[in-house]
């Protein structure tokens, strides 16, 4: 579905990303794991158009997106849930809602995956009124998630869900994930919690500084001992 | 009494005119962090271009009074936020990487080549609207004689501000402008063209800038390719008295500044005009350095 082929990135004269390839097939979970600054963020923000290659495609489904510009991406069914969440706090849980559904016209389209959104997170519908600036760290992923629901992906590009979030919360996040990839959307998972992530996913990457240094299924990185040593503590 | 009903009006009216300016300010602020300084040269040619077609149309002689000046604004403004949208690609698109100062800069020059167009084109001396396009006529409001022309003026502004409010607060686009406003990579990431919102934003300040320049052309029979810097500088003022980057914040200091405005120069002393606009800013400064309405909520991270 999704295909990556010899990417480069750079900011400036720095170069980020030094030539990865990735597949993301219909219907997986694959995760992205590695350390800060490994390259993790750019590579989604690259697929979502913020950053443009300096060498190397994207394909999406076959067609060559690494030219679009960032909202031609999201109408073709690729939603990215930044970083940080990035939920516009002085906006209300609604109109962050409704913003997440912008490049979806059909009205009925938009009900559908609202009342979803709503019986995944029922405190969302509990706080609609409220600004998003206002909800706790937790509420606010949530919300980051929802609100890229609402553009009725294809795939789905998660950066760090569990960033700042208490264990449990980071459960039921994860639990979530699992639900929406069951209903039929693709996840692309980045993580540094290697370990919740492994256990979710089918199939994972490891990146180092740039590099794609391991792809295997979630089994056998789990039980990969640099694996274990570098990111599951042991 | 009568004074100061006379002066609030007039306050008012003159606060209005500030607060459809100062919305381009603040609006563009908004969204691109930018001072767009041409801001007040783009008032000036909604005033000269308002005077051109009011003598070349004779569209009050062919569809009256209200008719003809509401026609001659709808133009003007859709002219002058034409204009807007091409200074933008023009003056400030290709700088967008680069760091803001040279923006502040290209907006400096595109000030002066505004001001110099107008005096190239239309002279340096004063230009006077016909002044008998308005009847003379005057309301009576508790046994106090109210020029209508000022509370068409209220009207206007205030008509024009509810507009863009509810366009802001109320559509999907105007939300989308919000968004922007806030954090531009993620409403990239929503699937909004954050160019065309700029343009869209581009068009809507200047617009409104615009239509000021008819009324304060109205209002005061003259206009002078100069004007726009000072009717600048005080439209920036109010916006950032109200708060940059803040829209209501933008009509509330038009509002005040006007108001303060036209008080002090009848009770205090009409020489003290400018005076006393620039000593409430230092004040509102001084007491709430984000402006009025200028605080968000606090972002959890």
């Amino acid at each position: 579905m999704l295909r990556i082929e010899n990417l480069h990135v750079s900011y400036g004269n720095v170069e980020a990303l030094h030539g990865i390839n990735l597949e993301v097939k219909e219907g997986e979970i694959v995760t992205l794991l590695g350390a800060n600054g490994a390259g993790k963020s750019t590579t989604l923000n690259t697929i979502s158009g913020l950053l443009k290659p300096t060498k190397g495609t994207i394909y999406f489904k076959d067609v060559e997106i690494s030219k679009l510009e960032a909202h031609e991406i999201v109408s073709l069914g690729i939603a990215q849930v930044p970083e940080g969440r990035r939920v516009f706090s002085t906006l209300t849980v609604q109109e962050n809602l409704n913003l997440g559904a912008f490049t979806v016209l059909d009205e009925k389209t938009i009900q559908k995956n609202l009342e979803w959104i709503f019986s995944l997170f029922p405190r969302l519908k509990e706080r609609r009124k409220q600004l998003a600036g206002t909800l706790s760290g937790g509420e606010q992923q949530m919300l980051a998630i929802a609100r890229g629901l609402m553009a009725n992906p294809k795939i789905l590009l998660l950066d760090e869900p569990s960033l700042g979030l208490a264990p449990i919360l980071v459960k039921s996040i994860f639990a979530t994930i699992k639900e929406i990839n069951e209903s039929g959307v693709t996840v692309l998972l980045v993580e540094q919690n290697a370990r919740a992530a492994l256990k979710l996913a089918h199939r994972g990457y490891v990146i180092e500084v740039g590099n794609i240094v391991l792809a295997d299924s979630s089994e056998n990185l789990l039980s990969n001992p640099e694996v274990r040593k570098a990111y599951l503590g042991g | 009494m009568e004074l100061f009903i006379q002066q609030l009006t007039n306050g008012l009216a003159i606060g209005g005119i500030y607060a459809l300016i100062a919305l381009g300010y603040t609006m563009v602020y908004g969204v691109m962090k930018l001072i767009n300084f041409a801001h007040g040269d783009l008032f000036s040619i909604g005033a000269y271009l308002g005077l051109t077609l009011l003598l070349s149309l004779g569209l009050v002689d062919k569809i009256g009074v209200l008719g003809g000046i509401l026609l001659l604004m709808l133009m003007v403004m859709g002219l002058v936020g034409i204009i807007g949208i091409i200074l933008e690609r023009v003056a400030y698109r290709p700088l967008r990487k680069a760091d803001r100062l040279s923006a502040v800069v290209s907006a400096l020059g595109a000030s002066i080549f505004f001001a110099n167009s107008l005096m190239l084109i239309y002279g340096a001396k004063f230009r006077v609207y016909p002044h008998n396009i308005l009847p003379k006529m005057a309301v009576d409001i508790l046994g106090m004689k109210i020029p209508l022309i000022r509370i068409l003026l209220l009207l206007a502004s205030f008509i024009l501000m509810t507009a863009l409010y509810l366009f802001v607060q109320k559509t999907k686009t105007g939300t989308a402008i919000r968004a922007a406003a806030i954090d531009q990579g993620a409403a990239k990431l929503m699937g909004i063209n954050v160019n065309k919102i700029i343009s869209i934003v581009f068009f809507i300040g200047p617009a409104l800038g615009g239509a000021a320049g008819i009324m304060v052309g109205l209002y005061y029979g003259q206009i002078n390719f100069l004007m726009g810097w000072l009717y600048g500088l005080k439209a920036f003022i109010a916006a950032v008295i109200g708060g940059i980057g803040n829209i209501p914040g933008a009509m509330l200091g038009g509002i005040i500044l006007g108001v303060v405005e036209s008080l002090g120069a009848a009770y205090v002393s009409f020489a003290w005009k400018d005076a006393i606009a620039f000593l409430v800013l230092i004040i509102i400064l001084i007491v709430r350095p984000t402006g009025i309405l200028g605080e968000r909520v606090a972002e959890k991270v």
